[in-house]
């Protein structure tokens, strides 16, 4: 029996047992919470990341794609990138998988299944790096919205000091008036 | 393999509870966690006590020398003014049914995100002041000493609440955890404690009439330059008034409409529809702003700002007032203005002047919610519209809270909603109408430094939308309030991309079929309508 066999076979477990390790990253109050509503609606927090786990497990025992890969992780790693962990700690909950396998599979692990195991733990570490890119891609999403807010208020500013002007035919929408003066070869 | 450390090792993550009690568990005001305080010249603008320069990220507050004097005090004044609060600091059991309703909790995790542990930070201070057993038993009553940390928890937690009251309709005792937000922050203004975010827009509001600090000639040039949008787009020309006396009705919505998009859209359509039902209307470059920042200060604050629409109305002799799509200023409108700064006896109770009808619900306040006004011109056949040139939208409804919880308009905006389009789908029960999940913005909490926290809290709501996105395709979001307008879009953005967000009469400004128009070719965004494309850049 292959390694991905003895996965599929304790496939529940595996995901509950990792769920439990990432519940565990929260402080207790926290994961109380999260680990005990079920209902989606109520719970969305736990639900995103018990469906999200499962879904990775899937995609790794299915050896889909990396952006494939990338919208499976995407949920759960969107979720901890607002959720005030440090870097590390956000992407970290990918590495428990190595563990939780090693601890079911435990008994199962013969030379051959060893083997396979290495090359699927690699495949883990893989996803983690898919893991943080998403993670980045979030942080600057975030950063953009703060900074389109100082961008959208400067210009309003600028306007209402009618210090801005719309000038079509040069293909810009707005600049400062000063600047094309005399077809913009004037400083004056 | 040798020595494998465990990936919780490798990144040492500490999953033991902190071991103290909630009330020495300290707030966390590293940067990104607070929302910035307010300069102390919006307070001293408006008379607001204790005025200065100071940052939630100093150890020191610089609180007023008797800062306990005036806590107690202030406490004390509204104690006796309000029974209400009274009742709220007794009565709670501590059922729980709150704990798990409010979305900051649920997006946070955070226990004293609980309503009711939200609720405790003032209701310990309550029993000690001004109950005996608190004050015999101390801690053990659950009551404790006001401190400069009870302070900073005050200032933490109660501006992470958005005052959207959906832990009160699951107590079963009523508490109100929005007006116990309100007092807490009302006696944080007393010792010149506030954030930025809403006292620069009520100093603002105070001044110009508008949240935006607006000028009366800009304010004309804006809805100017939306009319010329609207002939663009439709070939009518549209004429609104400014300040005229003897209009009917005077029209009085969020300056966000003038200013921000998708808002905009809506004001189109707004001047759209009033245009086609020929509506005798005006609008007040003085009364500019439906929305009321003073009501997350104070209430005398609340008062002040508010009073501009009655004295406008009855300075311009209208008969009543029409007010535009926004959150918060329903809840004053519909729940304080009455008695605040009525009785308006100088207004009519208000008539529909096209179907007759008579807006019974506003005859104390004599202002109706335009959703209203224009479910009952669909309902009484006087508007021609087109639902199919909505086609391109899958639309579902978020009942912005203070619409829904503060005056139960449920039904108006989903009638309006299948006149005028012809995909319409809810979100799940438990989302929507009561029960309805905040923006996690509301309450003045609209400020980009706290983007993340804003995110953690909206994540309800969003989750919601990402089911009826996925199970039927929906790609907008409507509301009817201003503030939902402006953070929905990127609560959106990062949470269920592909999903944009309008107002609820930019759909019915695409759907009316107006006297003289042209054929329609765009809609109010300028964007092609379906099937028409590359017509429109002819």
């Amino acid at each position: 029996m292959g390694l991905i066999t003895l996965i599929e076979e304790k496939r529940s477990k595996i995901v509950k047992e990792w769920f439990k390790l990432t519940i565990k990253t929260y402080p207790k109050e926290k994961s109380d919470f999260f680990k005990k509503k079920k209902d989606s609606m109520a719970n969305p927090v736990g639900n995103t990341l018990s469906k999200s786990l499962e879904d990775i497990l899937k995609g790794l025992t299915d050896d889909v794609e990396n952006n494939e890969m990338a919208k499976i992780l995407d949920p759960s790693v969107r979720l901890r990138a607002v959720q005030e962990f440090a870097p590390s700690s956000a992407v970290s909950y990918i590495f428990f998988l190595k563990n939780v396998i090693r601890d079911i599979l435990k008994k199962d692990l013969t030379k051959e299944i060893e083997k396979e195991l290495l090359i699927f733990e690699s495949k883990i570490d893989r996803v983690s790096l898919i893991a943080f890119d998403i993670y980045m891609g979030c942080r600057e999403q975030i950063f953009t919205y703060k900074a389109n807010h100082v961008k959208e208020r400067t210009l309003k500013l600028l306007e209402k000091a009618d210090l801005l002007c719309e000038v079509p035919e040069v293909g810009a929408e707005i600049i400062p008036h000063n600047v094309y003066l005399n077809g913009g070869f004037d400083d004056k | 393999m040798v020595d494998v450390v465990k990936p919780e090792e490798m990144i040492k993550i500490d999953p033991t509870p902190p071991s103290t009690n909630w009330m020495d568990v300290p707030p966390d005001f590293s940067p990104g966690k607070f929302p910035y305080p307010s300069q102390a010249k919006s307070l001293e603008a408006v008379g607001f006590p204790n005025a200065r320069e100071w940052s939630p990220a100093d150890e020191d507050w610089k609180l007023p020398e008797n800062w306990q004097q005036i806590i107690h005090e202030g406490f004390k004044e509204r104690l006796d003014k309000y029974r209400s609060l009274k009742v709220f600091m007794d009565s709670c059991v501590r059922c729980g049914a709150c704990a798990d309703k409010c979305h900051f909790f649920i997006g946070t995790g955070d226990p004293k995100n609980m309503p009711v542990l939200r609720a405790e930070l003032l209701r310990s201070i309550y029993r000690n002041d001004f109950t005996t057993i608190g004050k015999m038993l101390g801690k053990f009553a659950g009551a404790r000493k006001l401190t400069p940390a009870v302070i900073k928890e005050w200032f933490s937690y109660f501006y992470q609440c958005t005052e959207c009251r959906r832990c009160s309709v699951f107590c079963p005792y009523g508490i109100d955890t929005a007006e116990i937000t309100m007092m807490a922050r009302e006696l944080l203004h007393l010792l010149g404690l506030s954030i930025h975010w809403i006292m620069d827009p009520v100093s603002n509001c105070n001044r110009t009439g508008n949240h935006l600090g607006i000028q009366p000639q800009n304010f004309k040039e804006i809805i100017e330059f939306f009319c010329e949008d609207i002939e663009e787009i439709t070939g009518v020309t549209l004429n609104p008034s400014f300040n005229r006396k003897g209009a009917e009705v005077l029209f009085i919505t969020p300056s966000g409409d003038a200013f921000a998009d998708p808002g905009t859209y809506s004001f189109m359509g707004y001047l759209m529809l009033f245009e086609h039902i020929g509506l005798d209307y005006t609008l007040s470059t003085y009364a500019s702003e439906g929305g009321n920042f003073g009501l997350f200060t104070s209430s005398e604050m609340m008062k002040r700002l508010n009073a501009k629409m009655y004295r406008e109305a009855e300075r311009l002799g209208v008969k009543w007032i029409l007010g535009g799509e926004c959150g918060h200023m329903w809840r004053v409108i519909n729940q304080y203005m009455g008695t605040m700064n009525g009785p308006a006896n100088f207004l009519e109770a208000p008539v529909s002047p096209i179907t007759g009808t008579k807006f019974e619900n506003a005859r104390d306040t004599k202002m109706v919610h335009i959703a209203e006004f224009t479910a009952d011109l669909i309902k009484n056949n006087k508007l021609n519209l087109d639902p199919s040139r909505n086609d391109h939208l899958k639309v579902t409804y978020h009942d912005s809270c203070n619409p829904a919880r503060g005056m139960g308009m449920l039904d108006e905006p989903r009638f309006v909603l299948e006149n005028v389009c012809n995909n319409f789908h809810d979100m799940p029960e438990s989302t929507i109408r009561e029960n309805t999940f905040c923006c996690g913005s509301g309450s003045g909490l609209n400020t980009e430094e706290i983007m993340d926290l804003r995110l953690r809290g909206g994540l309800p709501r969003a989750n919601a939308v990402k089911y009826v996105h996925e199970k039927h395709g929906v790609n907008m979001l409507s509301c009817v309030c201003a503030i939902d307008r402006a953070v929905l879009p990127p609560l959106m953005d990062y949470w269920v991309p592909g999903v944009d967000v309008c107002g609820l009469h930019e759909l019915v400004g695409n759907a009316l079929v107006m006297e003289g128009e042209i054929e329609r070719e765009m809609d109010l965004r300028m964007e092609d309508l379906p099937g028409k494309e590359g017509d429109s850049d002819e």
